[in-house]
């Protein structure tokens, strides 16, 4: 147990070396459910830091009374109320946007990304470890959800934030808004993340865990 | 034995039950907190739309301006159809004590799923005065253009004494409606769901009117 990562390697791999999203391929389906505009993909951002803090937090201060064949029945409990906390939240103070993400909130008791980072990091390192891992992979998971975002909101709308940044001439692709879109949107960006990673690495495959 | 798997399950599980009832509780003190504001965001979303509904975004506006106050009652109305009934939400406005015009809440099948709209009536169900899409599923880009201002505003004024239909290309009679390009069944489906409710509410209301 010596060679844990720190607060801060935690923090920075959950950005772009662990990025949730194109590094480890988790929480796709609100990945490709609410990127079809900048606003709802970064509200879904905010709840999931919101959920994945508190989440984290929470396991790191009672790791050590968990036990090993009820420690999921424990972090289900926990995520779950946290979405629970931020979907009545959200229908509270931004009705709006909470109709239109539906679903998708309630859902994100079962993203696999809040799971995965109290089973790796909250159980077994200290609270401000986990704090700082649950900052480091809600930013990059919210970098993820804006960067599908964007291209889809750009290139289906013409507008950004729902502010025109296109010429009114512009053909709206209305294929990147629909579902289609979010695939073709997110295997092309895998593919350039993959691409850049490669050119950094030249032996890439073998550095990497 | 058994006293000792009795005890062997509550020192396995008593932090999930501890958590869960700490949990609970929380939920609970939030519900108790926000549940209200939840509830006023529901009502109000309706509530807001009905001026406009009656008397067209400018003139509500003037009203709004000058402070004059629209009652708005809401109330139900059953209508009895093949052996079932069915129930309208529906909202009185009133202006100084005049009865000023209705607002129907009703829904339908849509292309994707339910359409849930407002329709506004004058008082003697005759004209409809204003159309709004409170909840929609269509296709983004195509269908769900029923809800913008310029397609919704083709309904206004038009005549309930007809059944409205939605036509490819462009509008000519006084009963028609211009069909969304590449969406005709989205347009089919709000001139159903308006051609229904006036059908099952015109008498109802024609009654309450008179009634008052």
């Amino acid at each position: 147990m010596a060679d844990q990562p720190t607060p801060l390697e935690r923090f920075i791999q959950g950005i772009l070396p662990e990025n949730p999203v194109f590094r480890q391929l988790l929480g796709l389906c609100p990945t490709l459910a609410v990127t079809n505009n900048m606003k709802s993909a970064v509200t879904m951002a905010g709840a999931v830091l919101f959920v994945l803090f508190c989440a984290n937090v929470m396991t790191s201060l009672i790791r050590n009374l968990l036990k090993p064949h009820l420690r999921i029945v424990i972090f289900t409990l926990t995520i779950a109320t946290f979405v629970t906390i931020a979907d009545r939240f959200l229908a509270a103070y931004l009705y709006q946007m909470s109709k239109t993400l539906g679903p998708y909130i309630p859902l994100i008791i079962v993203n696999c990304i809040i799971i995965c980072r109290c089973e790796v990091c909250a159980s077994k390192q200290g609270v401000v470890t986990a704090g700082a891992d649950a900052i480091g992979q809600s930013i990059g998971f919210g970098l993820a959800l804006s960067a599908i975002a964007a291209v889809r909101e750009i290139l289906g709308t013409g507008m950004f934030f729902e502010i025109r940044v296109l010429p009114a001439a512009w053909p709206d692709w209305v294929i990147m808004v629909l579902p289609p879109g979010a695939f073709l949107t997110f295997g092309l960006l895998i593919g350039l993340v993959n691409w850049y990673q490669s050119i950094r690495t030249p032996q890439a495959g073998k550095s990497e865990g | 034995m058994t006293e000792n798997v009795k005890t062997n399950f509550i020192s396995q599980a008593w932090l999930v039950l501890f958590l869960a009832i700490c949990f609970g509780g929380l939920l609970a003190g939030v519900q108790i907190l926000l549940g209200p504001t939840i509830e006023a965001n529901k009502i109000n979303e309706t509530l807001e739309k009905v001026p406009e509904m009656v008397f067209g975004a400018a003139h509500a506006q003037e009203l709004a301006a000058r402070k004059q106050a629209v009652d708005v009652m809401p109330l139900s109305v059953e209508v009895e159809k093949a052996g079932k009934t069915i129930r309208y939400s529906i909202f009185e406005a009133k202006t100084e004590g005049q009865l000023a015009g209705w607002v129907a809440k009703t829904s339908g099948q849509g292309y994707a799923d339910k359409i849930e709209m407002l329709i506004g009536f004058d008082p003697q169900v005759e004209k409809i005065t204003g159309l709004y899409v409170l909840d929609q599923k269509e296709t983004p880009g195509l269908g769900n253009k029923i809800v913008t201002d310029a397609w919704r505003g083709q309904f206004l004024a038009k005549s309930t004494g007809q059944a409205l239909t939605a036509v490819k290309g462009k509008a000519k009679a006084g009963n028609e409606i211009d069909a969304i390009t590449g969406a005709t069944i989205s347009s089919k489906a709000v001139t159903d769901i308006i051609n229904t409710a006036v059908n099952d509410l015109r008498q109802p209301l024609i009654a309450k009117a008179k009634g008052k």
